[in-house]
């Protein structure tokens, strides 16, 4: 059985990842020739990663679903990424970004990585600039910062309301360059299956085609997974349409564990749900918070009369308006973390103050920005959002508040890794959103480009020799040859002819909406014992009627995209189960995971005595209860505290 | 809020199995359509309804739903990414269209781009053209500090304009010579205008437009349809930055 060793280095925080580094084995130059490596996923993480073992001289094999690398969801990063660059002289330091990292997080990440992920949080911004990403620039050429939510000093760097594009276009230019140069085998339009287990080890990957249905698989000295997040259980995300947990559920299965699957964060600034038919949400970023104030009105009839259009936002006085974030947080006020942001929106819609027709929206108002600032100032800093939420919405936010409401956006938890990023399973890394390992239980805003990217560029380059160091001796298999990747294949192949086979009568997306329901009801903001005994009920009874009624039109040898949706939302229902039972089992409210009965005046209470920990599933088998493992959390360099974010001290 | 009203509207979609195969139009009527869904949840709302009379389901690409990867596309009557400015299709909203409209819906056409099936084509083209050089060369770790190179903010507005391609082909699909000219010179003329691509600006130039000849792309009369059919705006002064580039590129020749 895997033990969670979680392989931290000694010494002190400061000099851990740099005697890792000068300790590590290496792999000599003329080996890494020698030596493949599977990349699943492109995204900041993947992209990052792929580019620069590339470039070292590995092998490289990458994957994607979309058609091309460019098009990795990282590219929908609006706001922007962090660094410990202190350029505005505001008192910045890799330190105060670890522990601002860390208490965001509520104390339930692992300081070594956090401290890992500050300090080489600059070494990308550097890079990014280098490959020709424009950045937010100052009249005098320098870069410019803006603040984000949980800090109290301006360290987010931006391209416009861009960042993931150009970071991502950065990414892949490299990758570009290294796939042109014969060092990456780029497969677009490839979605992974399997993983192939090899004594113990992960020596590849089985893969499916996705405009042919051919069944495949691909050798690797070492396979890494930066498939991204999977907000998506709950059908409703500010994910792309095709974002998965679909690699981390078969990696799962394979024998690596899955930590904290209940730290979903729920991103307050959405554009609030219109109907049935809805496919996702969008989100209005982060940093709208910077200039914009949030509110709904201090009188429930005025809030009526919103709801039934007898009257606008406009026509509501200032001391009618309850700005509830700033009267209840003054030291950070508009910009509380994510989680303490979105319960509040929900706290004052379930009361009554909602403002939009189905009482699930407050304003963002930019009135008073533009009268700071003029109309100019905030169109350059937020034109293209504004833009985007008239697209969408058909009103002006330079003229009306926009109406925002909570929405899943990320998740922080995912496949549990060490200090060097490897799974439970030797040979198998994960990186990116995919992994669950800096940002515990609620991710602040703007350091998820920075953690993909830390991983991709910075961490796994290293850490990857470490286990490929003696691997050099093992050569190339050839899957057509060899017994585990047949069995890997025929597996895959029985798999689907069961999913095709089943031909029932209702459709995937009605099983993906059914279980989006389930967990946005009782998995959601507000969690507690029955409402999380429901959903694992309900989620098994809906798992086996998918089993016994979907229906997927087509064939399994052609491009079918209701075949692919299938293979995910069959993940989903399982993933959903576990998201509830790992919240059923951890009885605190901490970050983005709240427990109706754990809380005090209000607020979150979290347990320190008996949850600080993380906890990491080991699978037994479909329909088998999991079993929990715990990585405990031992805080030697930070103290501590509760989070506080009323008074600044 | 807009008020939510069902359309009812029949739909002209090209079904082609394959990229081989004879292609069509087939009619389609959808009914009480909102306003305020989206197109492509209009697309979803038909894919459910042939899924649950047994028939094969339109394929069309799409995964961000906005207005930022890039995989959406679309002729909409007659039009890339449909009757608006400056949106993919994806944003394109029903509110739109008006109840007992027809409405015609074509994949991309263009010798660069072929059909995959149905709605979907194949745009690894721009992938191949990116390889070519649309990069900086440089290589992770031992790079400057980011600040080492102040760059007039003016230079940084206009690179990230260029920056803003989403790579989606609708640019070389309106074309009517089948240019990819706008998509190329945004990379071109991003870089170019920073410190850190000038050492390869030419070299960068004269490699990628060779290999957009190379694969079945069209020559540039400047008509400038591109330039109104991008949904992010990108300017055809890029593609005279871009001449210029290959200019110097081929005198250094
Ligand atoms: C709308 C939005 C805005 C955001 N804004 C910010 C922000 O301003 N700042 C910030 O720091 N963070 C932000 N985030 C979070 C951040 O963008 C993501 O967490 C991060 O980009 C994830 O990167 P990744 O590389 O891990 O995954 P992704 O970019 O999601 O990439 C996943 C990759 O895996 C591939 N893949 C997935 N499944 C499979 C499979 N089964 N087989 C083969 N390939 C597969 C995909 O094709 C893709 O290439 C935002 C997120 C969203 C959704
Ligand atoms: S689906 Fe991403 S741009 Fe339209």
């Amino acid at each position: 059985m895997a033990t969670l060793d979680s392989k931290i280095p000694e010494g002190d925080l400061k000099d851990k990842w740099t005697n890792y580094k000068e300790h590590q084995h290496l792999v000599n130059p003329a080996n890494k020739r020698k030596i493949d490596i599977i990349v699943v996923g492109t995204g900041l993480a993947g992209g990052a990663a792929a580019a620069s073992l590339a470039e070292m001289g590995f092998k490289v094999k990458a994957f994607c679903y979309q058609d091309s690398p460019r098009r990795a969801h990282s590219i929908a990063a609006q706001g922007g990424i962090n660094a410990a660059k202190n350029y505005p002289n505001d008192g910045d330091s890799v330190y105060r970004l670890f522990y601002d990292t860390i208490k965001g997080g509520d104390y339930r990440a692992r300081e070594a990585n956090v401290y890992r992920l500050a300090e080489v949080s600059n070494s990308i911004i550097d890079q990014c600039v280098a490959q020709g990403v424009p950045f937010a620039r100052e009249y005098g050429g320098l870069l410019a910062n803006r603040s984000f939510g949980g800090a109290l000093v301006s360290r987010t760097f931006y391209a416009r309301g861009q960042t993931g594009q150009q970071l991502l276009l950065g990414a892949y230019s490299a990758l570009s360059r290294q796939i042109g140069l014969g060092n990456v085998e780029m497969h677009s339009r490839t979605e992974m299956m399997d993983l192939v287990m090899i004594d113990g080890r992960c020596r590849g990957i089985v893969t499916r085609d996705l405009l042919t249905g051919e069944i495949k698989s691909h050798f690797a000295h070492c396979v890494i997974l930066a498939t991204g997040g999977y907000g998506n259980v709950y059908f409703l995300s500010t994910n792309a349409m095709g974002s998965n947990g679909s690699a981390a559920m078969k990696a799962y299965r394979k024998g690596a564990y899955f930590a904290n699957p209940c730290m979903v964060q729920i991103h307050p600034t959405c554009i609030p749900q219109h109907g049935d038919y809805q496919s996702k949400l969008t989100l209005m970023s982060e940093s709208l918070r910077n200039d914009g104030r949030i509110w709904v009105p201090k009188k429930k009839e005025d809030a009526e009369k919103l709801r039934k259009g007898l009257i606008t936002a406009n026509d509501i006085p200032d001391e009618d308006r309850d700005f509830y974030l700033e009267n209840r947080y003054p030291a950070f006020g508009n910009l509380v973390p994510r989680d303490v942001a979105s319960r509040n929106a929900k706290e004052r819609c379930d009361a009554g103050y909602g403002v939009n027709s189905t009482g699930n929206a407050v304003f963002l108002d930019f009135s008073y920005a533009i009268k700071r600032l003029g109309k100019d100032v905030v169109e350059q800093r937020y034109g293209n959002l504004f833009q985007m939420y008239q697209k969408i919405t058909d009103q002006d936010p330079y003229e009306v508040p926009m109406m925002i409401y909570p929405a899943i956006h990320y998740t922080m938890g995912g496949i549990w890794v060490d200090y060097e990023l490897s799974t439970t399973i030797p040979g198998l890394f994960a990186a990116g959103e995919a992994n669950f390992s800096d940002h515990g239980a609620n991710r602040l805003g703007a350091s998820a480009l920075m953690q993909g990217l830390a991983d991709g560029y910075f961490v796994l380059p290293y850490t990857v020799q470490e286990y490929l160091a003696d691997q050099f001796n093992v050569k190339r298999i050839n899957p057509a040859e060899n017994e585990a990747f047949q069995k890997a294949e025929k597996e895959v192949k029985e798999y689907i002819n069961k999913l095709m086979s089943i031909n029932g009568k209702n459709s995937v997306d009605h099983y993906h909406k059914e279980l989006g329901k389930i967990m946005w009801n009782n998995v959601g903001m507000a969690r507690t014992k029955e409402s999380l005994e429901t959903a694992i009920k309900e989620i098994k009874a809906l798992r086996e009627e998918f089993w016994k009624n979907v229906r997927i039109p087509g064939k399994a040898d052609e491009l079918n995209v209701e075949l692919e949706k299938a293979n995910r939302v069959a993940d989903f229902l399982e993933l959903g189960e576990l998201i509830a039972r790992d919240a059923l089992h951890r009885n605190e409210s901490c970050g983005g995971h709240f427990r109706e009965e754990s809380q005090e005046e209000g607020e979150a209470k979290r347990d320190d005595e008996n949850f600080m920990y993380v906890g990491a599933w080991e699978y037994k088998g479909y329909n088998q209860e999991p079993e929990l493992h715990k990585e405990p959390l031992n805080y030697q360099f930070i103290k501590v505290q509760k989070r506080n974010y009323k008074t600044g001290k | 809020m807009a008020e939510h009203t069902g359309l009812n509207l029949t739909l002209r979609v090209w079904r082609q199995e394959n990229r081989h195969a004879q292609g069509r139009f087939e009619t389609y009527e959808v009914k009480n359509i909102s306003t305020e869904a989206s197109f492509l949840e209009m697309m979803d709302i038909l894919n459910e309804q042939l899924i649950n009379e047994g028939k094969q389901p339109v394929a069309f690409d799409h995964d961000c739903r906005e207005g930022i990867c890039g995989m959406c596309s679309l002729f909409i009557n007659g039009r890339a990414h449909g009757p608006d400015d400056d949106i993919t299709t994806c944003q394109l909203h029903m509110r739109k269209f008006h109840d007992g409209q027809t409405i015609t819906i074509e994949p991309w056409r263009s010798g660069g781009f072929p059909i995959i099936r149905d709605l979907m084509v194949d745009r690894s083209a721009y992938d191949k053209i990116m390889q070519a050089g649309g990069f900086v060369s440089v290589s992770t770790g031992g790079v400057p500090d980011a600040n080492a190179i102040p760059i007039p903010k003016a230079d940084a507005d206009e690179a990230m304009d260029a920056a803003a391609c989403i790579g989606c082909g609708a640019c070389a699909a309106t074309c009517k010579n089948g240019s990819a000219m706008l998509f190329v010179s945004a990379k071109v003329s991003q870089l170019a205008l920073l410190p850190q691509g000038r050492a390869e600006a030419a070299k960068r130039a004269k490699a990628m437009v060779a290999k957009m000849d190379e694969l079945g792309f069209g020559n540039c009369t400047n008509t400038g349809a591109c330039e109104l059919e991008c949904p992010k705006s990108v300017s055809i002064a890029h593609i005279a930055r871009l001449n210029r580039e290959f200019l110097k590129a081929n005198i250094k020749d």
